[in-house]
């Protein structure tokens, strides 16, 4: 066996130089699958080996060992069957055992082919994997960690795809293999005679699935990774073309809402009017399952109505009562201690505190799920990240074995951590189930953020001591609402304790992943940063980044205070602190270009910031305007508030495969951490969540849109690729929150920075769902 | 249930539904025509933005009973044909400045997006930031600036 990879360190061989590698760094096994036309697989077993000695100075745990090693290093075992097949019309196919949520993955896949293959982007075609519970723990799209796990297992499969095309040619057109050129899909002998791939596709096909040795191409040689390809199912977007689930025409599965408590995960008592809601136009169905009282009917119109009608006597739920101060409450008191060492007595303690709310990770595309469960079968269809613990969940529901449940995964319209849930999935189940017919489910807006997942409410405590110009110590104590984990993510990481860094194995899960994932990428003397999670029974998730949007909040803040002990500029200081040149080259990027220190009419003010995860470093600079007359810019529904007036954005992921989606990625993270600073949250009242729509929950609109975005994707350099998907956000929030500090001249402690103002009328709670307008006609333009 | 007719891309369609059903159901759900979006179902999120005569509407607060036979409702399906194109100049717009991320709301967008361009064409201007800052359509992905970028691109070409 020669499958060595590369080393996945790009600390130990820094900017390794392709050319460097030699062809047995390159080659690796291969499978090709028995059948009538090509099929190749691969098997994820390499690589993951790193060379910790290497890493200088004491390291935390995510520089030697982070989430997407964990990742990474679990899904090594059960990858055998990922499987490129050659079509007799020449369209390489990928089942890809991932879901994509609009960030991207399928076009970097498509483009992995291509370039490995030799054939147009537009004749690759990758798919998604149903649930396939014999890859385990590799089947959980999340952490930002696709292309990372799945870049060289593609490429070894279609370079082992490409190798049999070869030596089916060789023997049609009478060459050597080392005769023959393979361009665009067409494989050419040196007499001219060629074949496409289409008409080699059952000659290189193999009796028996064989082993073979294949050697990927060398970096130099590769033409389409690395460069900006636009998305392969744009034109479907754009013509509406596009299937989601709710698009689905699956025979009979007919429109289904449900009509849901008043209080968050409240229960269904009795239904006093179900005769009559049954008798209503279009309706079907009514049936009472765990969640709310679920009505199937020829139209959702029809549905809500009928939703509306319902006269249920509810009880109550888990967290009646429960507020917003009462939830800080708690918090404030499970925080732990800090424990700083001894420091010299004239060494000045710097102490803050911030609490983030709940936020809705709610996408456009509400929970929807197709479910046909009859007899001993049951087939579902949804957005999910996590499909095979859905399939488990579902066949534990309903009463059937985990086989006899297929569960497809469809396209969804984003995802932000909402679908590594299998909520709409699994109720869907319970309904076609209950009623004995299949259903489309789709949850009302409404309905997401008052019964929806939510990112925890949190505290962050940090602390720093500081003597003359240096940083003694820096402590952090995160607090939050618990984390809901069991999306799969525990799984894998329960599987894989046995070889985590010493130290870890005696975590929960939850301060597993919080260790794994939060680097401070400055040297500040002793560091310890802790979490602690409160188990209150909340619906729960992570909003695109577990932890660290909030975590880099607090400490970027603390660390321009730090700058300002010291009389030091806010990038001067991180400059001279950042331990990494990724971070410190990204810091100056964003520096130079959004032009650091210039001079700001006052109200308006720069933010700078860091953030390193994910083996890369994303740096952010933004200019944000406070004066009055931004902030109260009349908008009709809308929340205006300070505008961030020009984004900055520069990241380090390593290799890039497609710095278009990158940059994609990064405008959508610089969206979301603009919300999460200064506009988007829930509000807890009374057990339940006052927020209804999009008229109440305050994402980023146009007029919040920093009218001057810049991306810098910084050069790829290394052999890993890092995640791209959540990369965005922490550095923006805290750059954000600082250019508001600056501003105002007063450091927030609570975020968003509107919640304490509640800029809407809440809808009413019973019936759960508001009344369809009539007056759309009044608003053309 | 009473039987309705109007122009949909195009072509008349008569459907047999309920008079107080609103128009996006209609569409999805009856007619199958799925591009057209549900996100809030409340005229606020916009993502069924579609065009009544030529001009932007939301078909999920307009009960079908208010669509009369002469009205000629163009969801992103119909908008090609409407410029005797395979693709909408915005489209194009669209596609050359890779504006997609999921592509849920992208639909409205692009219908919301055209009829903005004609409006202020109308009123004898090009468009500004402000024109730009005044869509209500919600990107959760938050592809906005690559929107105004498309949006700008568009117009030049419409």
């Amino acid at each position: 066996m020669t499958d060595v990879l590369p080393s996945q360190d790009d600390d130990v061989t820094p900017d390794g130089s392709p050319e460097a590698t030699g062809a047995s760094r390159r080659t690796f096994i291969g499978y090709v699958m028995a059948g009538t036309t090509l099929a190749v697989g691969v098997d994820f077993s390499f690589g993951a080996s790193r060379a910790e000695a290497a890493v200088p100075s004491v390291p935390q745990i995510p520089e030697l060992f982070d989430l997407e090693d964990l990742q990474t290093k679990s899904a090594l075992p059960t990858s055998t069957l990922i499987t490129i097949e050659i079509g007799e019309d020449g369209i390489a196919r990928f089942a890809m055992p991932r879901a994509e949520v609009g960030q991207g993955i399928t076009t970097a896949a498509a483009m992995i082919i291509a370039d490995e293959l030799d054939l147009p982007l537009e004749r690759v075609e990758v798919s998604l994997a149903p649930a396939r519970p014999e890859l385990l723990f590799n089947q959980l799209t999340g952490g930002s960690n696709t292309m990372n796990s799945m870049y060289y297992p593609i490429r070894v499969a279609a370079a082992t795809a490409r190798g049999a095309l070869l030596e089916a040619a060789a023997i049609l057109l009478g060459a050597e293999v080392s005769g023959l050129v393979a361009k665009a899909g067409v494989i050419t002998g040196a007499g001219g005679k060629s074949a496409t791939y289409g008409e080699l596709s059952k000659k290189a096909a193999s009796k028996t699935t064989k082993k073979v040795k294949v050697t990927i191409k060398k970096s130099s040689d590769l033409t389409i990774i690395g460069t900006p390809q636009n998305r392969i199912d744009a034109l479907a977007a754009v013509t509406g073309r596009k299937r989601f689930t709710a698009d689905l025409d699956v025979p009979d599965a007919l429109p289904t809402m449900v009509c849901r408590p008043p209080t968050l995960n409240g229960k269904p008592g009795a239904v006093k009017n179900q005769a009559a809601v049954e008798k209503m136009p279009g309706v079907t169905d009514v049936a009472v399952i765990d969640t709310g009282v679920a009505v199937r009917a020829a139209t959702f119109g029809q549905c809500i109505d009928a939703v509306r009608a319902l006269d249920v006597a509810w009880k109550g739920g888990p967290v009646d009562g429960e507020s917003d101060d009462s939830v800080l409450r708690k918090l404030k008191g499970a925080e732990l201690p800090m424990a700083v060492p001894k420091v010299p007595l004239l060494a000045k303690t710097i102490d803050m505190r911030f609490e983030f709310m709940f936020r809705s990770s709610a996408a456009l595309e509400p929970n929807c799920a197709i479910a046909d469960v009859r007899g001993k079968k049951a087939t579902v269809w949804a957005g999910l990240k996590s499909p095979i613990v859905a399939q488990k969940d579902i066949a534990d529901a309903i009463g059937l074995a985990q086989n006899n449940v297929t569960v497809n995964v469809v396209t969804s319209g984003g995802s932000f951590g909402h679908k590594l849930f299998n909520d709409g999935a699994l109720e869907a189940a319970k309904i076609s189930k209950a009623m004995g017919k299949p259903v489309k489910l789709m949850w009302h807006r409404c309905d997401e953020p008052r019964q929806g997942r939510v990112h925890p409410m949190c505290t962050s405590r940090v602390r720093a001591t500081v003597l003359a110009n240096q940083v003694l110590t820096f402590e952090q104590r995160h607090t939050g609402v618990q984390t809901d984990f069991s999306h799969g993510l525990g799984e894998r990481l329960t599987s894989m304790v046995g070889e985590l860094p010493t130290g870890l194995g005696n975590l929960g899960l939850a301060e597993s992943i919080f260790t794994l994932t939060q680097e401070l990428p400055y040297n500040f003397g002793v560091v310890t940063q802790l979490l602690n999670e409160v188990n209150l029974k909340f619906n729960t998730g992570s909003m695109r980044n577990i932890y660290s949007p909030d975590v880099a909040c607090a400490n970027e803040l603390l660390i321009d205070r730090l700058a300002q002990e010291m009389r030091k500029d806010p990038l001067e200081f991180r400059m001279s602190f950042l331990k990494s040149k990724k971070a410190k080259k990204a810091l100056a990027k964003v520096a130079e270009v959004g032009n650091w220190g210039r001079t700001m009419e006052p109200g308006t003010a720069q933010g700078i910031a860091i953030h390193s995860e994910y083996k890369g470093a994303t740096a952010v600079l933004v200019e944000i305007d406070t004066r009055p007359e931004t902030v109260n810019r009349p908008i009709r529904d809308g929340v205006t508030g300070p505008r961030v007036t020009k984004a900055v954005i520069a990241i380090d992921v390593g290799l890039v495969v497609n710095p278009r989606g990158l940059e994609a990625q990064m405008m959508g993270g610089v969206a979301d951490g603009i919300a999460l600073v200064l506009t988007s949250s829930n509000h807890l009242k009374d057990g339940g969540f006052l927020e209804g729509s999009w008229d109440n929950y305050f994402y980023t609109r146009q007029w919040n849109v920093p009218p001057s975005f810049e991306c810098i994707v910084m050069p790829s350099n290394g052999k890993v690729v890092g995640g791209a998907g959540e990369a965005g956000v922490p550095a923006t929030v805290a750059a954000t929150a600082c250019a508001y500090a600056r501003a105002t001249g007063t450091v927030p402690t609570r975020f968003p920075i509107n919640h304490d103002t509640l800029s809407f009328e809440p809808k009413p709670f019973v019936p759960p769902i508001p009344p369809s307008p009539t007056d759309g006609l009044s608003y053309t333009y | 249930m009473a039987k309705h007719t109007f122009k949909l891309n195009g072509e008349p369609v008569t459907v047999d539904v309920e008079d107080d059903v609103r128009l996006l159901w209609v569409l999805r759900d009856v007619l199958k025509v799925t591009g057209p979006k549900y996100g809030c179902g409340i005229n606020v999120c916009k993502a069924c933005t579609s065009h009544i005569n030529g001009k932007a509407f939301n078909p999920c607060s307009v009960q079908v009973k208010d669509i009369v036979e002469s009205d000629e409702i163009t969801t992103i399906e119909g908008l090609p044909d409407t410029v005797g194109q395979d693709l909408h100049p915005m489209q194009e717009a669209w596609l050359e400045r890779d504006v997609v991320q999921c592509g849920y709301c992208q639909p409205g967008q692009i219908m919301a997006a055209v009829a903005l361009v004609k409006k202020v064409k109308a009123d004898g201007r090009s468009i500004s930031d402000a024109d730009l800052d005044s869509i209500r359509n919600i990107c959760r992905c938050g592809t906005y600036n690559r929107i105004r970028e498309a949006i700008k691109e568009g117009a030049d070409r419409m």
